[in-house]
């Protein structure tokens, strides 16, 4: 135990200084990490957002929505290809993540099938007494989830960045749900507003049955037509719609769009213009269908339906809707950053001021270092010379854990802040184990070297046992915690981890220095 | 050359613990009966992070009067709400109750709470927890307790090559845990995802202990063949005791800073800490220890007599 080789010393010491090195740029602050050489490292210790504030949002994508739009275009492509193989059916619609029918004359069902079977790619047919199921297979459902997630966070993404927040984090968590990491962020409301809103834009022409013919013929719709709410505040007579579900043409062929002030009316509006394509399809649209009403809808409600006066050949258009200053710029921003592909629900959200998370640093910081002072004097007092031993021993483990932190960029938050408290508490144990035995083996007369010696061996094993317990508790918090708890866990791990390393390597390699150089009758201790 | 050091506990106490296991047995016991009986009627003050609701935690340029506060807030029909002062007078902690209908309804709540108050306001902290996302946290932390109990009791079976060892620990963790929980529903102190931490500290920390003192019973075991079970645990207890006592006191003086300074934030994550390394010492001390007796721990074969020799 006394023994120590050269390249173990040589080891010890090279990790130290490394722990130092990286540790350092946590103590000049952002303005002087300049001074420091090229060679070194620059990374700090990363604050989580219970620190420097921001906000935490957990979303659900409403794929269930993605996948119910997928089948309804699949049922409307099955529509088209029995009408055109001219094979009778009944009985067509959605059932469950499938689409459903049954094919009356049992001697087309296997031409039914092959036309069926045209649709689309990666779709799965089952047919029994003449009812065919079509639904995705679980590849294409993954693809297609995969998919709807992906375009959700671009699109939150651009939402975002828009707003100017700085260094947003967007992630995919588990199946449907996204996380969003918005550092420093002031507004958490407006965010929210944003993210909450579709924007799903498309242009829909009216229907001829008005909704008074509509409820004079005992509410029963025409074929390809829905009833959509009326959302328009500059014309409230119709408290609905009926209008044609097909789609015109959609919000992804905008090419801008941007908040103006319409001096004519006196109101805020939305001005926009299609991309080459959309331009070409909304003036042929315009062109042909003169006279008629054209509706527009956002996230499925009419924001207004004006009559189509002449050809629009520019690919221009505006929305007006009574809007303030505030409500045309962020439907402007929502229309440039494109639609989401399904609505989003905040699960979860955790905001954090920028006054709280300073403030938490500072208490952190002042308790850690009375916390610190604390047990540095009773250790001393309790120890001696062998006492401040162990302290050197803890400030190097201090030095260790930020160093380790900064290295693995880690995230240190509040928890995590008292994590390291605890461990200053708790890293003295190691020390005090070793030196309570060695007290024990003077007492029971042995030599001080023999007592050192064998101080050591007893304990070690103790101390092995007694870390793998508590890291096995830390390791689970990291494994099931979130946020600010898997920062507890982090420090207290490498907290674990580094006061051993100290007490078995640092504090034992000055104690058997000094051990050779003094060559002491008795121990101090 | 330097001061002369200090013992904190005079070397080689010879109290009894042994024989106040009667003593602290039942104590324990009614300690828990009263934990799982105020648990059972009065249940936790459980947070949002489990019940799913809205916090909001703000600063108010002078102190606000709570009882206008809460009657405008009341007028919202938000169902139950909670006010209270938190760290200062001007900083306010408003809990509102996890409101029926879907996540947008929450939303829309806190909306409505900031447009009462005011926007130029110091909103220090806001938080929604949705009912899916308060069940699947539940279920973690019900989890990780489970398993670091679980992987505890493995481990200490594996290097104590005994059962008695693994399942004294567990016993005395286990109670530590229980003790936890029934201060918290006593105090109604709020139980959140920080007290699952804290629980789990607690945890390592209390095995930390069980296993020095058990270390040095197994190494007495060996040593002394011929001693009585109960003096054998006495000498193992009153060995360790210095230690115990040092790193106990240690880590109370580094979470009393925490105490004090941390901030309001973490004030109850740091006090069930605390009464974990309070608990967690007694538990190694006056339940792991005398458990073993209880358990005929055997040693090289043989067993060893609790009380008297039977066959």
């Amino acid at each position: 135990m006394l023994h120590f080789p050269v390249w173990k010393i040589l080891a010890a010491v090279t990790l130290c200084v490394v722990g130092l090195i990286f540790a350092l740029p946590n103590f000049l602050g952002k303005n002087h990490a300049g001074l420091l050489p090229d060679w070194l490292a620059e990374q700090t210790v990363n604050l989580g957002l219970d620190l420097q504030g921001g906000s935490h949002l957990l979303l659900e994508v409403g794929l269930k929505e993605v996948i119910r739009e997928r089948v309804d275009g699949i049922i409307d492509a099955m529509r088209v290809a029995l009408r055109d193989e001219k094979i009778g059916y009944t009985g067509l619609g959605p059932k469950g993540q499938k689409a459903v029918v049954e094919i009356r004359d049992p001697a087309q069902i296997a031409q039914a099938r092959a036309a069926l079977q045209e649709i689309e790619q990666g779709l799965e047919l089952v047919e029994q007494d003449g009812v065919i199921e079509i639904g995705f297979s679980p590849e294409a459902l993954r693809e297609v989830k995969t998919a709807a997630i992906q375009q959700s966070i671009e699109v939150i993404r651009r939402r975002i960045d828009e707003t100017g927040t700085r260094e947003p984090a967007i992630q995919r968590q588990g199946e449907d749900r996204i996380v969003v990491q918005l550092p420093g962020l002031r507004d958490p409301e407006r965010v929210k507003s944003l993210l909450g809103r579709t924007a799903k834009l498309t242009l829909h022409f009216l229907d001829d049955t008005t909704p008074a013919l509509y409820e004079e013929r005992g509410k029963i719709l025409p074929p390809g037509a829905m009833v959509v709410p009326n959302d328009d505040p500059n014309n409230q007579e119709e408290p609905y719609y009926i209008v044609r579900k097909r789609v015109e043409i959609s919000g992804d062929r905008l090419k801008s769009a941007a908040p103006t002030f319409d001096q004519t009316s006196g109101q805020y509006v939305v001005s926009f213009a299609f991309d080459s394509i959309g331009a070409k399809k909304f003036g042929k649209i315009t062109q042909d269908n003169v006279g008629k009403r054209l509706a527009i809808l956002l996230d499925d409600a009419v924001i207004s339906a004006p009559r189509i006066l002449q050809a629009i050949l520019g690919g221009n258009g505006i929305i007006t809707g009574r809007f303030t200053a505030d409500e045309a710029n962020d439907l402007a921003l929502l229309l440039q950053a494109g639609a989401l592909p399904a609505p989003l629900t905040i699960l979860e959200e955790r905001s954090v001021g920028p006054s709280l998370g300073a403030d938490s640093i500072a208490a952190g910081q002042i308790a850690c270092i009375i916390g610190f002072i604390l047990v540095v004097i009773f250790m001393a007092v309790i120890y001696g010379f062998f006492g401040l031993l162990a302290d050197i021993a803890l400030i190097l483990n201090l030095f260790l854990i930020l160093g380790a932190m900064s290295a693995l960029q880690a995230t240190l938050t509040l928890p995590g802040i008292a994590g390291i408290v605890l461990t200053v508490g708790m890293a003295v144990d190691a020390n005090v184990l070793i030196f309570e035995r060695i007290r024990e083996e003077i007492r029971s007369g042995r030599t001080p070297i023999n007592a050192v010696e064998s101080g050591y061996k007893q304990a070690l094993k103790t101390i092995i046992d007694a870390n793998v317990t508590t890291l096995i508790a830390a390791v689970l918090l990291y494994g099931f915690g979130s946020g600010p708890v898997k920062g507890f866990a982090v420090t207290l791990s490498l907290g674990i981890i580094t006061s051993m390393f100290t007490a078995i390597m640092i504090t034992r390699m000055m104690v058997v220095l000094w051990l050779k150089r003094a060559r002491p009758s008795a121990i101090p201790i | 050359m330097f001061w002369k050091p200090i013992s904190l506990i005079p070397p080689e106490t010879k109290i009894d613990f042994f024989g106040l296991r009667k003593l602290t047995f039942v104590v324990s016991t009614l300690f828990i009966l009263a934990s799982i009986v105020t648990y059972v009627v009065r249940d936790l003050n459980y947070g949002i992070d489990f019940d799913g609701g809205i916090m909001i935690d703000v600063v108010f340029p002078e102190q606000p009067d709570l009882s206008v506060i809460r009657e405008q807030l009341q007028s919202l029909g938000l169902g139950e709400i909670e006010i209270q002062e938190f760290g200062g007078p001007e900083n306010i902690l408003i809990k509102i109750q996890r409101q029926d209908g879907d996540e947008k309804s929450q939303m829309a709540a806190i909306g409505q709470v900031k447009a009462l108050l005011g926007d130029n306001l110091d909103y220090r902290r806001t938080e929604f927890v949705g009912p899916k996302v308060g069940g699947e946290l539940i279920e973690a932390g019900i989890t990780a307790v489970l398993c670091a109990l679980i992987a505890m009791l493995m481990y200490i079976w594996l290097r104590f090559d005994g059962w008695q060892f693994g399942i004294g620990a567990v016993i005395a963790l286990v109670h530590d845990v229980t003790a936890t929980i029934g201060i918290f529903a006593m105090m109604q102190l709020e139980f959140n995802l920080s007290t699952v931490a804290a629980i789990l500290t607690i945890a390592g920390y209390s095995i930390n202990d069980t296993v020095v003192v058990y270390d040095r019973i197994r190494e007495n075991l060996r040593k002394f063949r011929k001693m009585p079970i109960g003096d054998l645990l006495n000498l193992s207890t009153n060995q360790t005791l210095s230690r115990t006592a040092m790193t106990s006191l240690t880590t109370l003086l580094a979470l009393l800073a925490l105490f004090y300074f941390g901030g309001a934030v973490i004030h109850d994550f740091v006090f069930a800490m605390m009464w974990g390394v309070f608990i967690g010492t007694y538990s190694s001390i006056f339940i792991a220890a005398p458990l073993l007796s209880v358990f005929h721990l055997r040693r090289d074969g043989e067993t060893v007599p609790a009380a008297s020799e039977t066959s």
